[in-house]
């Protein structure tokens, strides 16, 4: 089964502009699929939508087979998000915030107390459980919408950009929990603009431009088309994947 | 959702707002009971006693189910339509409800939940100050029918300012319907007269405005008598109800101002 397919997914925003100009794409269950482009390409949107965040324009998407229109509860049941943005009420404190989450989702107090204190735990925030939300560094915030976005138990994890400002150790000790999670069987999705995090992490990976994908395969796949040549571009060398991404996605 | 599980969400919302609610109680509660006192004083105390006998009953004890009224639809409305408001503008919280399998329905109940809970205690704090004021003489011919009408003012209000918020833009899109539009409705709809004091033309105005029916009802669930038949009033306000619920639920269903 797949945890996400899309069909043709197409999105205008009311102002004109065109994010998504016809995608699809499967993400198959257990997968650590990594969707990647540069700013402005759609990964937002395509996330808002399958989120239930936004509103598409055409086009479908199910989430573990439960269309998003049709079937829109349980598709979200089975979903975790962690948003690009900061999306919490910086005046309650993180157990409030992950509880209430809970409760969003049908899942009692009593519950979701103890599993909000060890997913904090787990994530490092044991200590600032109970302190105002805005009190904490950028780093901190990121891990607590990731510790809001297992409130649910997700089978369907999507993190766009979640490692975004945070610091090299705590980044790879991000990984490392998003690895674990993903071995557990989690399917995750991940956007991200440090290309070696993808390289490291992902089975699968995407690029997408300018609302349209332009590679879709595996890891090893994608970083086969890399040729060598054209590194060391302006005197910089990055990754293969790196490399791969920046030649697929220049302007021509 | 089971239907547990809904009742888990409601729960949740709910609780949220109450709790905030009683964290911010100066800017919550109190407000309320200050403005309330001062009418008390001066209508009630230093110009009641001039105007003397209205519907057959002092002033000050005519004047309390308007003042009980007008706490209620400014609290409700303003709850609603201010926590709606601030959860989509400011931080984007009501993301978290908008990822969850919570119905919009259920959101719409959730967010006028705090509302009515609101207008009800507030509603509740004014009388006791009125008792207060009018030295236990307040007359009550009904209670249940005071309740009764209590709440649904409130739900009215709360629904309504529900409505401000999804359509609200800044700031001053939540403020300017209660300056512009509640405080004249309710000062219009004989909160502080009975309309047989008004002439015939005014009389008409009166009958389109909402609020002339809640007052109705409470007002005789105190004093035993109304200006119009209790199952107008109820009849008005079930149907203002229903709309509500159903332009709520339009525009919540839609995401107005809520998606992209
Ligand atoms: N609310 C909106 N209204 C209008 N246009 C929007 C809106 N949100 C995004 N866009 C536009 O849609 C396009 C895709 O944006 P999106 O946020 O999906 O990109 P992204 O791939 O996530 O970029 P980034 O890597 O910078 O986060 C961009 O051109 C953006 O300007
Ligand atoms: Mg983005």
């Amino acid at each position: 089964m797949n945890a996400l397919t899309i069909n043709d997914l197409k999105k205008t925003y009311s102002n004109g502009v065109v994010a998504l100009s016809g995608v699809s794409l499967a993400i198959p269950e257990g997968d650590f699929f990594a969707l990647l482009g540069p700013n402005g390409a759609g990964k937002t949107t395509l996330i808002g939508i399958t989120a239930g965040l936004v509103n598409k324009t055409s086009g479908t998407v199910s989430v573990f087979d439960y269309d998003i229109d049709r079937r829109p509860e349980k598709a979200r049941t089975l979903l975790g998000l962690v948003g690009q943005e900061i999306n919490f009420n910086p005046f309650e404190n993180p157990i409030d915030i992950v509880v209430n989450q809970a409760g969003y989702y049908g899942i009692p107090r009593k519950v979701a107390i103890p599993r909000a204190e060890r997913l904090l735990a787990d994530l490092g925030l044991a200590d600032k459980a109970r302190e105002q939300s805005r009190t904490l560094s950028g780093g901190m915030k990121r891990r607590l919408m990731i510790a809001r976005a297992l409130v649910n138990e997700p089978r369907f994890l999507i993190l766009d950009e979640p490692t975004a400002g945070v610091d090299v150790e705590l980044r790879r000790g991000m990984w490392e929990y998003l690895s674990g999670l993903s071995a557990r069987g989690l399917t995750v999705l991940l956007t991200t603009h440090y290309l070696e995090e993808a390289e490291q992490l992902a089975k699968h990976v995407a690029i997408i431009n300018k609302g349209q994908i332009i590679v879709n395969g595996t890891m090893q796949d994608v970083l086969a088309m890399h040729d060598g040549d054209g590194a060391a571009e302006n005197g910089f060398r990055g990754g293969r994947l790196e490399e791969v991404f920046l030649r697929l996605t220049a302007e021509k | 959702m089971s239907p547990y599980e809904l009742w888990i969400s409601f729960y949740t919302m709910m609780r949220k707002d109450v709790v905030r609610l009683f964290r911010i109680w100066v800017q919550t509660f109190l407000p309320s009971v200050i403005t309330s006192s001062l009418y008390f004083l001066i209508f009630g105390t230093v110009l009641g006693s001039r105007i003397g006998q209205m519907q057959g009953v002092n002033y000050m004890t005519f004047v309390v189910p308007g003042l009980v009224m007008l706490a209620i639809v400014t609290n409700a409305y303003s709850n609603s339509s201010f926590t709606f408001f601030q959860s989509k503008f400011f931080m984007r919280s009501i993301d978290e409800i908008l990822v969850s399998p919570t119905p919009p329905w259920l959101m719409i109940a959730g967010f006028v939940s705090g509302g009515v809970i609101r207008g009800v205690l507030v509603g509740t704090l004014v009388l006791l100050i009125s008792i207060f004021f009018t030295g236990l003489r307040l007359a009550v011919a009904n209670m249940l029918v005071i309740l009764l009408f209590a709440i649904l003012t409130a739900l009215v209000f709360a629904l309504a300012g529900l409505v401000n918020g999804v359509y609200a833009k800044t700031i001053d899109g939540i403020n300017i319907v209660p300056t512009f539009v509640l405080q004249p409705m309710v000062y219009l709809g004989g909160v502080f007269y009975s309309i047989h004091s008004l002439p015939q033309a005014a009389r008409y105005v009166t009958y389109i405005n909402p609020i002339f029916y809640l007052i109705n009802g409470f007002r005789y669930g105190f004093l035993g008598v109304a200006d119009i038949p209790l199952w107008v009033s109820l009849t008005v306000l079930s149907g203002l109800i229903v709309a509500l619920i159903a332009i709520n639920w339009y525009l919540i269903r839609k995401g107005l101002g809520l998606k992209q």
